[in-house]
């Protein structure tokens, strides 16, 4: 057998869905850079980006064709495009959780590509995935402190700091996530990733399921978390309001850049508006 | 009708050692009800890793016996007891270090490392029976009874009498402070926390920094603490047979899967289930049900439902009930 051939068979459960001999809720769906690699400096350029990004999951087809999401320090960029366009894709070869057949991410100076996510975590990156963003079966408190695992200080008062963010959240301290409402469950999620106190976060369609006034009330926050020096690189379904807050937008097309530019630019560029702002 | 004796000899031949075979059944489930949780596959190894880190503590009571080491009136063995457990830490290290960490890397489906772990169930099997033979090994020193039949019924004044043995004080002690110190470890503390966050989301964990290969060896070495424990009680309880360990693996599963996969809390409350169904139905009641009623009712059978032979049949058939009618057990195979 070819090793690919080998790697079908191990993989195959033979359509064997019992639950009582094995588990796979929970269980990973990446194949994250492996740990061990090292990051080495690469001064010049931008805050954080991913260049020339290529790449796909297993061995399968290319998802993104030399793709490259900059975006500097302090600022907002916003990723928009059509669903299955390779957006969460890209936010994932970003942190790590995809590695890449070519290109490279660059950090603060450095270039990061070979580091597990666990490492990036530790250099100031925070990530909030689209699906799957919280932990279900742990209280909004543990979801924080998860959070803040690689802290060694007293993170008590980051932990003041979501609560004072997100005041619901200090009332459902107690309660497990996973019966939180979609709203709710979100803000757990942008908690928990600010609870490593990040230089730079990213976020995968945080305002995804939930109410317009919920929605309204999460882009309000994530202003004010931009606000507070921490950079953000966020992928939106609502593109004309993401756009609007955007210092830089990207509109990624079949997992290549379609367009570039200031939030300002897209919103106005009338190919931008027919194709993907419903005018 | 003598309701005092009979509830003496209830006690004293149903309660007392359900308790303590719930108990040993407990901890053993436990250990597989946290693989199954955190690395997500039933491990059929288990009963044979109970029998490698008994036969380890073995060897170590030996070793402290001959250098005229001893507890006084508690076995010798739990001075072992963690010697047995840093080897079979070692060893299960060892083992995930060669065998499962393969298929993990190469993300194979939970079902066929499950069927790995059969392999190395045969292995362990071999090991044990090259080294210690599959003889009777008594390793209990120290005082037996802790009360006496006799004693209780000169003290009492009653016709029957009841006894605790040693071995059970300590497997009810035992198994209770672990179990304590497991659900402190897992709801208290950093690590612990950090191993329900694996079992929940494997990516969101690793988003999170927390390294899995980190959380797989911690799930091992707890796994060597409860598997060395709960054999090394069954061992001093019972005998030590290598064979015996590897039987108990169907009541041991049973009970994990009654109290529902994945669930710390179901592995407990499954052990005494099946350990006192098992109890209940293979004991002959003649001897409780004559103190209770009229004299011109006492029964002439044995009231015995099934013989002990077929124990391992209560288990199967609570299995089997369970996994029809209420598959996901009684706590729904919450995750850890
Ligand atoms: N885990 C995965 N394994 C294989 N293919 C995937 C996986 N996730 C997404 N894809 C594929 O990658 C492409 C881009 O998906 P995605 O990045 O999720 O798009 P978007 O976020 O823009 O909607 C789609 O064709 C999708 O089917
Ligand atoms: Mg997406």
């Amino acid at each position: 057998m070819s090793e690919e051939e080998n790697l079908k068979a191990l993989r195959n459960t033979r359509g064997n869905k019992d639950a009582s001999i094995t588990r796979t809720e929970g269980m990973s769906t990446a194949e994250p850079v492996r740990p061990g690699g090292h990051a080495f400096p690469a001064p010049g350029g931008p805050f954080l980006a991913g260049e020339g990004m290529t790449g796909g999951y297993g061995r399968g087809a290319d998802i993104l064709h030399d793709c490259t999401i900059a975006v500097e320090k302090g600022q907002i960029a916003v990723i928009v495009g059509p669903n299955g366009a390779g957006k969460s894709t890209a936010m994932k070869a970003i942190f790590g959780m995809l590695p890449l057949r070519k290109g490279r991410v660059q950090l603060d100076g450095e270039d990061i590509t070979g580091l597990a996510p666990p490492d990036r975590v530790a250099r100031g990156m925070a990530f909030v995935p689209q699906v799957n963003n919280v932990f279900t079966s742990m209280t909004v408190q543990e979801n924080l402190e998860m959070g803040a695992f690689l802290r060694r200080d007293d993170f008590s008062g980051t932990m003041e700091q979501v609560f004072d963010l997100f005041p619901i959240l200090r009332e459902k301290r107690q309660q497990p996530a996973g019966e939180l409402s979609g709203g709710q469950r979100q803000q757990v999620a942008v908690g928990r990733a600010l609870m490593t106190e990040p230089k730079v976060l990213l976020l995968d369609e945080p305002t995804a399921g939930v109410s317009p006034i919920v929605m309204d009330e999460l882009f309000d926050r994530i202003i004010e978390v931009a606000r507070a020096g921490i950079t953000i690189l966020m992928v939106e379904q609502n593109a004309r309001q993401a756009l609007e807050i955007a210092d830089i937008g990207y509109v990624l097309v079949q997992g290549a850049n379609a367009h570039t530019g200031t939030g300002k630019e897209l919103l106005s560029d009338p190919v931008v508006r027919r194709s993907f702002l419903g005018g | 009708m003598d309701i005092l004796n009979a509830l003496v000899v209830f006690l004293n031949f149903v309660f007392i050692p359900a308790a303590t075979y719930g108990s040993q059944l407990a901890l053993g489930a436990l250990g597989v009800t946290f693989v199954y949780a955190i690395l997500r596959f039933s491990n059929f190894a288990h009963g044979d890793t109970m029998a490698f880190g008994a036969m380890v503590t073995i060897y170590a009571t030996w070793g402290l016996q001959a250098l005229g080491v001893s507890l006084g009136p508690l076995p010798t063995a739990l001075l072992a007891l963690p010697v047995g457990i840093a080897v079979t830490a070692v060893f299960l290290l060892a083992t995930d270090r060669v065998v499962f960490r393969f298929y993990r890397e190469k993300r194979a489906a939970p079902i066929i490392v499950a069927i790995v772990s059969l392999g190395v169930m045969f292995v362990l099997n071999g090991i044990v029976r090259l080294f210690i033979g599959v003889d009777d090994v008594i390793f209990l020193d120290g005082l037996r009874q802790i009360i006496t039949p006799a004693d209780f019924k000169a003290w009492s004044g009653l016709d029957e009498g009841l006894g605790l043995k040693m071995s059970q004080a300590i497997t009810l002690v035992v198994a209770i402070i672990s179990v304590i110190l497991l659900f402190w470890f897992l709801n208290r503390t950093r690590t612990g926390k950090s191993m329900r966050a694996y079992s929940d989301n494997e990516d969101l964990a690793l988003l999170s920094g927390i390294n899995p290969d980190r959380v797989v060896a911690v799930t091992w070495i707890i796994v060597a603490a409860l598997t060395t424990t709960a054999g090394v009680l069954y061992g001093l309880d019972k005998t030590f047979k290598a064979y015996v360990y590897f039987q108990l693996l169907l009541p041991i599963f049973a009970a994990a899967i009654v109290g529902g996969l994945g669930s710390p809390l179901g592995a407990i409350v499954g052990g005494y289930i099946i350990a006192f169904s098992e109890v209940i139905v293979t004991y002959a009641w003649k001897k409780v049900v004559t103190y209770l009623v009229p004299e011109s009712w006492a029964p002439d059978g044995l009231l015995q439902l099934v013989t002990t032979d077929y124990k391992f049949a209560v288990s199967f058939s609570i299995l089997v009930i369970v996994l029809i009618f209420m598959p996901t057990g009684i706590f729904k195979g919450k995750s850890v």
